[in-house]
């Protein structure tokens, strides 16, 4: 090692990847993961969004996953919980509505209404 | 490597690892397998989490909960419920994590809660095997900062202002060590670590080799460089297999990542770093034996000045420091010496690691600031004594060190307060005794030890030290006599005044501090031939309580050396005292209760 950015450098890389050990700020992605949500498919939809996070280099978005909220029909669900937004639960998923969930609502902050629980049961 | 959404630590330290972490991360790696989900979950073996009585320990994040004593059948458990499904498992969660249904973080643990880690900070954090993990939580950060921005006096400044003093034992400035060493003249200088760890019931040095061993990597070359060396050595005891094997696998990764060798970051600075394996002789810890054990000559001390800053390793200037001190450094370093000497108290800065064992429910390492009081460490992190027994006594410092009772234990923990209380700091053991210990077996154990690990080069210790044995191994077997208290008096001071090294300077304390708060104990072995806690068996009578026996013959049945007389259904059993060999082998078989030992 040569020089302070190398080493940065590897820091930076290393740390993305244990940051789960470190602090439990940021976002958290929680998945519904009961045998109903895996039956419907909640496994792809939570690969989905751990390659979208990579892909993105989000550094404080954690995945995490739960048991069965009771609500089985509309499997696969997530609740994202943003800092100072509360938890918005969205359901129905496909990996489509994942990658969007990611880009509109974790990235830019923008909500996607259409796909919440409140949307859906109207 | 790729993102996952869950880590699972196994801890891999020396407790764990016999109590059978290595079947249960065998057991995750194959359970994952099955589940199909070994992509989505890391699995990742970490030093000691310090909890070793709760082991071993598997810690699941992002939830950060913490299951203790785990086997190797609730590991599938533990993936099918909560890694598949996300539903913690309660029922293996560490019992003081949970409350009232609410679970608690790590930190909030009461064993976690008081502590403040920071030569431990890494340990059970990080995969002690992979430097990367090391780098991102800071490392190497400290030895860039001072190879880039630092002159070498500026370093020892920094290290003086911190108020650093040596965790091997001895209490001595850290600062001062470097700046003697920085200022001895010689064509080559050395840098030593001691990881010696030999008293009974210390394994903080250990751990933290295991846990981090970077950190020593790191360190010993920040004080290469402070103090003009390009070549370390670290005098560790073979019986530590996993440390030596995680420091091997930490020196040739930071070699290959240029750390170590020649022209590191950039400046004029060569280091490297060789393993010196030690035959676990408890004198090598002392630094002059030890000096001698490196150069492969038989480990005995030899009369100081000089001292090694001046006349070390093959005759040259050597900067040999304890592994919990070097741990610090980086730390002071990147934080800053003032923030180091808020911690702790007025004459004893920063933080110190223990190892909490005997008569204590949470046996394990713990890292508190100085200052911390006794009552402290053992009620509200270690958990109180088992059984509901009352507290009796506090050993530190291992053989060198001595009994603190119950009333002084409110004192907080510094160098100078054990010292003033007859004890001392030495590397940071810590035995809980009960109502149920003898003190006078206690001194006769570490003396024993001593006596043992003498290394036979001094007439004080090497006679002096057998004769105390001699006199105490008397008392506890019934034949005291009158002016034995006086007796030992009079060679520990003399032992403590004329032996040549730490060992014998060291060794009657156990003895005195006994003598000075459990006096009463020794007069009552000596005058009327009592244990009064029942320990000690030359001094104890077992004995049938004619009201309660049920003249069943149990006992009888049972006695090994047939010494209990009786008819059944007909006589009251009774036990011949001359043959009795005092086995308790009677106190058990008793169905009614009707036999004690007094």
């Amino acid at each position: 090692m040569k020089t302070i950015q190398e080493l940065e450098k590897i820091r930076k890389e290393t740390l993305e990847k244990i940051s789960l050990r470190k602090d439990r700020k940021g976002t958290r992605i929680v998945v519904g993961m009961a045998t109903c949500g895996i039956a419907s498919g909640a496994r792809t939809i939570m690969m989905v969004l751990l390659d979208e996070i990579k892909k993105r280099n989000l550094h404080d978005v954690t995945v995490t996953q739960t048991g069965c909220v009771g609500a089985c029909r509309l499997e696969p669900m997530i609740d994202v919980y943003k800092e100072g937004e509360g938890k918005t639960t969205y359901v129905d998923l496909t990996p489509e509505k994942a990658k969007r969930i990611v880009s509109d609502h974790i990235v830019n902050g923008n909500i996607i209404d259409v796909y919440t629980i409140g949307a859906y049961e109207r | 490597m790729d993102l996952y959404r869950a880590h699972v630590l196994v801890c891999g330290g020396t407790g764990c690892v016999s109590s059978g972490c290595n079947e249960i991360i065998e057991k995750f790696k194959e359970s994952l397998k099955i589940h199909g989900i070994e992509r989505e979950i890391k699995l990742v073996k970490t030093g000691c989490f310090g909890l070793c009585e709760a082991g071993p320990i598997v810690i699941v994040y992002p939830e950060g909960a913490f299951y203790s004593r785990i086997n190797p059948e609730d590991v599938d458990i533990i993936v099918e419920e909560h890694l598949l499904k996300g539903r913690i498992v309660k029922s293996l969660l560490f019992k003081d994590s949970v409350e009232e249904d609410k679970i608690k973080a790590i930190e909030e643990v009461g064993f976690y809660k008081k502590q403040l880690r920071i030569a431990l900070r890494n340990c059970g954090v990080i995969d002690p095997e992979a430097i990367e993990e090391y780098i991102a939580f800071d490392g190497y950060k400290a030895l860039a900062t001072v190879l880039t921005e630092l002159q070498p006096t500026e370093v020892i400044e920094i290290i003086k202002e911190s108020g650093l003093r040596g965790r091997g034992g001895g209490g001595f400035p850290t600062g001062l060590k470097w700046e003697f060493t920085a200022k001895a003249e010689g064509d080559q200088k050395y840098i030593a670590t001691n990881a010696d760890e030999g008293d009974p019931g210390a394994f903080m040095d250990r751990s933290i080799l295991e846990g981090d061993p970077h950190v020593i990597v790191e360190a010993m070359a920040i004080a290469g460089y402070a103090v003009g060396s390009d070549m370390g050595y670290v005098y560790v005891r073979a019986e530590y297999p996993i440390a030596v094997e995680r420091l091997q696998i930490a020196i040739d990764d930071a070699r290959e990542q240029g750390l170590l060798g020649k022209g590191i970051f950039g400046a004029d600075f060569n280091f490297d770093i060789e393993i010196r394996l030690g035959a676990g002789a408890f004198v090598c810890g002392e630094e002059t034996a030890l000096i001698n054990s490196i150069e492969g000559k038989r480990g005995m001390p030899r009369p100081r000045p000089p001292f090694p800053a001046q006349s070390g390793i093959w005759g040259k200037p050597t900067l040999l420091n304890n592994v919990e001190t070097y741990a610090s450094i980086p730390q002071i370093i990147l934080n800053g010496a003032e923030w180091f000497s808020k911690i702790g108290t007025e004459k004893s800065k920063g933080t110190k690691v223990f190892a909490l064992g005997g008569k204590i429910n949470n046996t394990g390492l713990l890292e508190i600031p100085m200052g911390t009081t006794i009552r402290e460490v053992i009620y509200d992190i270690g958990g109180g004594i088992p059984n509901g027994k009352a507290f009796k006594a506090v050993q530190t410092g291992g053989p060198s060190g001595g009994c603190i009772p119950m009333e002084h234990i409110d004192t907080p923990i510094d160098y100078d307060s054990l010292i003033e209380l007859g004890s001392m700091m030495g590397s940071g053991g810590m035995i809980v005794m009960d109502e149920d210990n003898c003190m006078i077996d206690i001194a006769r154990f570490f003396l024993d030890f001593t006596v043992e690990e003498s290394c036979g080069k001094c007439p004080p210790c090497r006679i002096g030290t057998k004769r105390m044995l001699e006199i105490l191994d008397n008392i506890t077997e019934g034949k005291g006599k009158p002016g034995d208290i006086e007796k030992l008096e009079r060679l520990s001071k003399n032992i403590k005044e004329s032996s040549l090294c730490g060992l014998g300077q060291t060794a009657p304390n156990p003895v005195l501090s006994t003598i000075k708060y459990f006096r009463n104990e020794y007069e009552s072995h000596i005058n009327d031939k009592k244990c009064l806690s029942g320990v000690c068996q030359e001094l104890l009578q077992f004995v049938v309580i004619d009201e309660l026996c049920k003249k069943c013959g149990i006992c009888a049945v049972k006695c090994p050396a047939s010494c209990i007389d009786g008819v059944k259904g007909k006589e009251i059993y009774s036990i011949r005292q001359e043959d009795c060999i005092k086995c308790g082998a009677c106190v058990d078989a008793c169905p009614f209760k009707a036999i004690i030992k007094e």
